[in-house]
This record gives C-alpha cells, structure tokens and sequence, in this order.
C-alpha cells in the first residue's frame, strides 16, 4: 500500500478518534496535560493509552483471524489462562521471565488447539472458540485452585504496573507489538495472503497458498496476544482472578476491529486501524468517566459510534463513492507487444 | 399465430450497466401468449440480466416494461410473481425437506382457522400435478424425485402463482433425454394454456423443437429476433457468434514436436473419472472434448491435484511425480485455470494486482515476497500483452467484465512461467472479443514451448487450436483425434456415439 492508500484507509479512524478526544477536552479541559511525577508520565491520555493496552493487544491476532472470515471468541479466557499459569508460576518460586514464557506458550497452545478446529476438522469458527471460551475459565480456576492468586514479584508486577523512561510499560508493549506485527505483514506476504484466504478460500488454494498452515498461524497469533495481554493485566492487580480477568474482552476486541473498518466477512484488514480502534473504544470509556454520565451511557454511547461507522463504511456508501472516483478505461494499444519478455 | 392481440410482455429499450461494461444496451423483447420464445447468446452476452432486469432483481436503468400493455416496475422478485411472471432455474429453488404440496402452496397454504388444511392442501396438489402429467404423492418429500420431477412441480408453483409469462432459465441442464421429453410436454400443455413461455437454454436441438420464435443477444445487444419455423440453425449461429469463430483463427497449427514432458498413466477416482492416460510432448495443445458431466473439469482437477486421485502415474520430465494438493503441482510448474472463475479463480476483494502476483507468490512462500518493483513489472506487462482492460491495477478484481477477469487469471499463472497449463472452459461467459483473443494467446503460448491441455464445449474452438482432441464420455476417454481427424463433426460423433446424448453447440 502506498502512503497515500494507507492514510486514506484509516482517515475514518483518526477522525473518530480526533472527535471523540475533542468531547473528552470538552467535558474536562485539561485532559491532554501530561506531567512527569517521580518519573512516570501522568494524564488522562496517558490513561487511555495504559487502559486500552489489553483490547490493543487482543485486536492484533482478532484482525488477523477476522481477515481469514474466522472470529476468535476466546481470547478473554485464554487471557485468564494465561494470568493464572504466569501467577502460578512465580508463586511456585521461578524466575518472572520463566512466568511469563510459560504464559505465552499456554497462550500458543490455545491459540493452536482453536487453528487445529477450524483449518483441520473444518469446525465453524465461531463454534470451535466458543468451546474454549467456556472451557477456558474452568481451566484458569483449575489453575489457579479457585482463588485469586496473589504474587508479590517485581519482575512480573513490572510489566504491568511499572514504567520504562516514565512510560507505563504496558503502553510500551502493545506499540511495539502492534508496530512490529502491522509491518511484519505487509513486509512479508503474509497479509496478502491471509486476506487471500479470507476472501476466497477455494481460489487461493488452488492458487498453490497452504491456507491450512496460515489459519493455524493467524489463531496462534491471537492467542499469543490474549496471553500477553492476560499477564498484563494480572501483573497489575497482583494477582490471578480466573473469573474476573478477560471478562467480555473478546467483545471490545471484535468491536475495535470493526470499528477499525474490517469486515467480518473477512478480506482487506488494517492492523493500525483496529488499534486505533481500540484507542478510541478506551477514549469513549473516558469520557464516560470525566463527564459524569452514569457508566450505563458507555454501552449507549459504543452502540451509538458502531452504527455511525457502520453507516460511513456499508457497501453502498462504498460503491457510490467508487462510482464518482472511477474514471473511464484507458486507451489500450491495437498491436499486441510479444508475450516472452524476461521478468526475473 | 394467433389473433395478434397485444403482446403478454413487452420491454422496451432496457439498458443495465455495471462499472466498467454495459451490460444491456437498449434491448427489446416481445413476448406473446401461447408463444415458447427462446433467449440465445453466449454466455455473457445478457440473458441472465435480461431475466433479472424484467423479474426485479436488478433494476434497470433505463427503459420500459409493459405487461398486458400495463406498465410495470417490479423492484422485488415476489412483486414481480405477484403481477404474473414467474421464474424457474437450472438448480431447482424449492426446499428439498418439505414435501411436494408444501412446496407447492409454501406461503398461500389452504387454511382451516389458524391450522395448515394438510388434506385439502394434498388433494390441490395432487390435482394440479395431474395437469402437468405427473402423478406423484405430494405428501412424499421433494427430495425423494428426480431432478425433473422438481423442475416440473418448480414449474407449476411458479405458474400456479404468476400465471401470464414463465421463464425458464436452463431447466435442461442437468437432464437425461426422458427427462427432457416430460419437461417438454408440461411446457406444451402450458402453452395451450396461453402463457408466454421464454426458454433458455444452450442446446440449439431444443430450441428447434419446442420453441417458436428467439431473440439473440450479443454483448448486450439484440441482434434479431427470429421466427424459427423459417430460420436455419446455421444462420442462428451465425447471429449468435457474430462471424464464424472457426474461419478467423483457423491458422496453421505449430506441429507439435517436443519432449514428453508429462505422462500420465492409469488417473482415476471412482465416481469421477475412469481410467485416464496421456503423454504430452512439450509444444502440444490438447483438447478434451464432452458434454457438461463427461468428465472434463474432473480430469483438469485430478490432474492438477485439487482433487486427489484413487490412483495414477504422473511421470513428468522422466521423473515420477507425486501431487496431493495444487502446491505441489504449482511447485512442478503446472497451472490450471478453473472453471468457474467466480468460486475457484478470482479473489474477487483483492486488487488485480494482488490477484496477477497470488500464484507466485505462494509458490516463493510468505516469507518471501515478490518486490513491489517487480510486482508493478509483471502486472503492467501482462496488462499490457494480454489487453487487460481496467481504470487502474487497483481495483478489486470482482469489477471486471467477464474477459479481463480470465486474462488476469491466466496472466495469475502466466507469471509463474509454466511449463503445463491446463485451461478449463477458458472462453466460457466472456464476450467475442475476448474470446478470439483467448484463443490467439492458446497459439502465441505454444509456439513458447508450453505445453497446454484445454477443456472445452466449443468445437469448433477445439478444432482451431488442438494438435489432438481426447474425447470422454460418461467420464471415460472414448476417442483420441489426431491431425486431420480433428473436425467439429467427428468430435460430435464420438461423443453422440451413444444415442442418447443431444448434440451440445
């Protein structure tokens, strides 16, 4: 995609976004003040950035298994798995860093037992992750032996109440993350085939593309990224809540996807959108906070964004919008030049 | 042929763009009760939009639909049966689950208060059923009759419902003779009782027998309308294609005089093909001729291994070859253009660019990927040898006319270098023009070195660009033509070795 392509597709976004944090000034005025105290930055963007870092996290993988027309509804659990295996681990003594990969790899696993029903046993999406999102809160409360398991490391505290260069260091992760995973795909062919795939299964392995192998990938990487999130958010409250942690994430991360102008019939996907996405879901939550509305107004409120960018983003809007852009077909010379012409 | 009243249906001046082609182009068409009017033209020459247009699935964008000299806009495909005119597929839309008289009366149920009157309900059907001449339970499930059995109770709801005009959209398709014959005898009946009858169909045999008079399109225009009792069936085709494809590109065949490249010995899956054998010399293009069900789409794709086979030798390039799926067949350097374009080729969301580049890429792995530099090299060279015509290489691929779609399929595998294509069905619903085009690149690939296999309905295209025609039948290879032999005639007459079959046009 060229620059212009890309800041056309997510325009909508920054708009939104640009909005919403415009009613969020409205509503308290010095809501873009950022400060430094005892070397952390503090302010209400700071806090969105920090709050919205697990919804961030779970929409990497969601976009990617949402492009290949699959949804991954257990993502909210696999974070509870992931908290109380990273939670268990320390409290048995090891190192936070041998937490942590034990989380990711819980995490993978997940991710690979979802891509081995839908790409293998052809199990609907929607259908093969709904058994791990039920399943998977028994398993974190087998885990973490039906209490909320508390640690006391510093190491894995760190990582999601601490700061690097007065940054919180969850907002560190899902931008490196989210940048790393945005470009990898379209450095790579990956994102092109994964959209591929999504749109046309049936041409695209005809096509010579392993489409099983890369629907097990997209819903490992979704995995991966609930269980990042999942430590995180253990980390900050120290402790493992296997009923608690994750509890209807899955929903804010399909949402901020949507938001982010994918469609759920899989094709076309823009990571950065999705993020944005997500900052703006957290902006909302923010401002339902500053304004003093009751919270009931949040879910009013979301209700409200998604069908306005629904609207923005329905085929129609879309195909009129083409209509007025495309231009006539070109010319096309008479004579034929020769076919074997070297490319490589 | 009859009192000339006004006519049943009468459109006038209907154009239908899409982005990028117009699709009808200031049709008219006339239909008259008691009258069986045939729709011809290639495909994608705009019957099925024609149909669409006049039962509201698509709205027009211009022009005038008068029926009974009424003029109306049907917008919904129920008002449209609602004001009399009725349609019937090729695949029978009715629920195979529910029996014969629910499909029959879904939605109009006799009622006795708030309760479906099952009895009287059965009795109607059964009655009206005889009227077709059929005589079935109608309390049996749809699913348990033929095909044909369903086409006519399709036809009946569809009649019961509208009752003015019916139009059958390719009821024949997937018909035996017998089956033909009962379909043709409801349809008779119906023309007795006044209706006016379009009839779709691609069997110029049945056109001949049952219907009156025929509007030929081509690229969405009319260019005649015809009274049967008094046209040739040459002149038909004529109309049809426009200018005698056969006469234009019948250029000297390079000879075919290369290596084996490919050996294939023994190829077969039950149920979808018997025992298939091939050497092909590099260089060589051969045909494989059939009706639709012979066969050859199932012989393309055990070929390629999308579909893998019970069992079968490949030998290429003296080596023995293994393929249990398209990657490894792409990895030989194989290529197959599908069938159906629309299921199985294009990746219709994707731009054209990212749909030239798919196969290559896939073949060189995610990791990695084509450079853009490179990328923008082969589409625009390919845009540009094959005349792909588009507004730029951005735009998804779905918005293609039918023939740029297929030559940026073939430009797909072009650009993979192969050195074994097998095309199936490759000028099918594209326009004429892209058709002679299609057929000239057959030519220019082989004079490369490639080697091709093309399945194909059109003989007379078979005839113009085939060192040797394979011949199936009931999914078994009956014939091979070589040389001289290779003339529409003797492909008709091997596959019509068997007397049931109608000759395919």
């Amino acid at each position: 995609m060229t620059r212009n392509a890309f800041l056309r597709r997510i325009t909508p976004q920054l708009i939104i976004l640009a909005i919403v944090l415009g009613l969020n000034v409205l509503v308290f005025p010095d809501f873009f003040d950022v400060e430094m105290k005892n070397g952390r930055l503090f302010g209400n963007l700071i806090d969105v950035l920090n709050r919205g870092a697990p919804t961030a996290l779970l929409c990497l993988g969601m976009t990617l298994v949402i492009a290949t027309k699959g949804i991954d509804l257990s993502v909210g659990a696999v974070m509870a798995i992931a908290g109380a295996t990273a939670a268990s681990l320390v409290v048995e003594g090891n190192h936070w860093l041998v937490a942590v990969l034990g989380a990711l790899s819980v995490g993978a696993l997940c991710g690979l037992w979802n891509g081995f029903l839908v790409a293998f046993l052809r199990i609907q999406p929607i259908v093969a992750t709904l058994v791990l999102m039920v399943a998977g809160r028994g398993i974190a409360q087998l885990i973490t032996e039906g209490t909320i398991l508390t640690f006391l490391d510093p190491g894995l505290i760190h990582l999601g109440a601490g700061t690097v260069l007065g940054v919180p260091t969850p907002v560190l992760i899902w931008l490196t993350l989210g940048l790393f995973v945005a470009v990898f795909v379209r450095r790579t062919a990956l994102g092109m085939l994964i959209e591929a795939i999504g749109i046309n299964e049936a041409s695209s392995r005809l096509a010579g593309i392993n489409s099983r192998v890369l629907l097990v990938c997209v819903y490992v990487v979704s995995g991966i990224g609930a269980a990042i999130a999942g430590v995180i958010v253990a980390a900050d409250i120290q402790g493992a809540d296997a009923n608690n942690a994750g509890l209807w994430l899955e929903l804010d991360a399909i949402l901020a996807v949507v938001i982010g102008g994918n469609s759920l019939l899989g094709g076309r996907f823009s990571i950065v959108a999705s993020l944005l996405g997500a900052m703006i879901i957290q902006s909302v939550n923010s401002l339902i906070l500053l304004s003093g509305m009751p919270p009931e107004f949040n879910l009013i409120i979301k209700a409200l964004l998604i069908i306005a960018i629904l609207v923005i983003q329905s085929p129609k809007v879309g195909h009129l919008l083409y209509i007025l852009r495309a231009s006539a077909p070109q010319p096309h010379p008479k004579q034929l030049p020769p076919l074997k012409e070297n490319l490589r | 042929m009859t009192d000339e009243r006004r006519p049943m249906l009468q459109a006038k001046g209907i154009s239908k763009f899409f982005p990028g082609t117009v699709a009808l182009d200031n049709v008219d068409l006339t239909l008259h009760g008691g009258e069986i009017h045939a729709l011809l033209g290639e495909n994608g020459a705009g019957k099925s939009t024609l149909i669409k247009c006049l039962t509201g699935v698509y709205r027009r964008d211009s022009g005038r639909v008068l029926l009974q000299g009424k003029e109306v806009d049907p917008t919904l495909t129920h008002h449209s049966q609602r004001l009399g005119i009725g349609t019937v597929y090729q695949e029978v839309n009715l629920l195979p689950n529910l029996t014969v008289a629910e499909n029959l009366y879904l939605g109009r149920q006799p009622m006795r208060g708030p309760f479906v009157d099952r009895r009287r309900m059965n009795t109607q059907a059964r009655d009206t059923l005889r009227d077709y001449g059929i005589q079935i339970d109608p309390a049996q499930p749809l699913s348990t009759y033929s095909v044909a059995v369903q086409q006519v109770v399709a036809i009946a709801r569809a009649v019961e419902m509208s009752g003015k005009v019916l139009i059958l959209d390719e009821p024949t398709a997937s018909l035996d003779h017998e089956e033909v014959q009962l379909l043709f005898s409801v349809i008779r009946r119906l023309k007795d009782r006044r209706l006016a009858v379009v009839f779709i169909t691609h069997f110029l045999d049945q056109v001949f027998d049952i219907c009156d008079s025929a509007t030929v399109l081509r690229n969405g225009q009319v260019v005649g309308r015809v009274d049967l009792a008094t046209t040739s069936r040459n002149d038909v085709i004529t109309l049809m294609l426009g200018r005698q494809l056969a006469a234009q590109v019948r250029a000297p065949k390079p000879k075919a005089g290369g290596n084996t490249l490919l050996q294939i010995e023994g190829l077969q899956k039950t149920g979808m093909l018997n025992r298939f054998d091939l050497s092909l010399n590099e260089g060589e293009v051969v045909g494989l001729a059939g009706l639709l069900g012979s066969g050859r789409t199932e012989t393309a794709n055990l070929i390629f291994g999308a579909v893998k086979a019970d069992q079968g030798k490949l030998t290429f390039r003296g080596k023995e070859i293994q393929l249990r799926n398209p990657r490894d067949a792409v990895a030989q350097g194989f290529a197959l253009c599908p069938e159906d374009r629309k299921t199985d080729g294009i990746v219709g969301e994707l731009s054209v660019r990212d749909n030239i580049i798919l196969a290559l890429q896939a073949r060189q792995g995610w990791m990695r990927k084509v450079r853009r530099k490179k990328i923008e090299a082969i589409a625009e060279h390919y845009v540009r040898t094959l005349d792909i015509r588009l507004a730029n290489l951005d735009m998804p691929i779905r918005l293609l006319s039918g023939g740029n779609q297929q030559k940026a399929l073939l430009a797909r595998w072009l650009a993979t270098d192969p050195n074994f294509l097998i095309l199936d069905e490759p000028t099918r619903g594209i326009d004429i023009g892209a058709h002679a085009e299609i057929i000239a690149l057959i030519g220019r690939l082989q004079q490369d070195g490639m080697a091709l296999l093309v399945a194909s309905s059109e003989m007379e295209e078979l005839v113009a660009y085939s060192n040797r025609v394979i011949v199936l039948r009931d999914r078994t290879q009956v014939k091979e033509l070589v040389g001289e032999e290779i003339t529409s005639d003797n492909i008709i007459r091997a596959i019509a070795a068997d007397p049931q079959v109608e000759a395919a046009v």
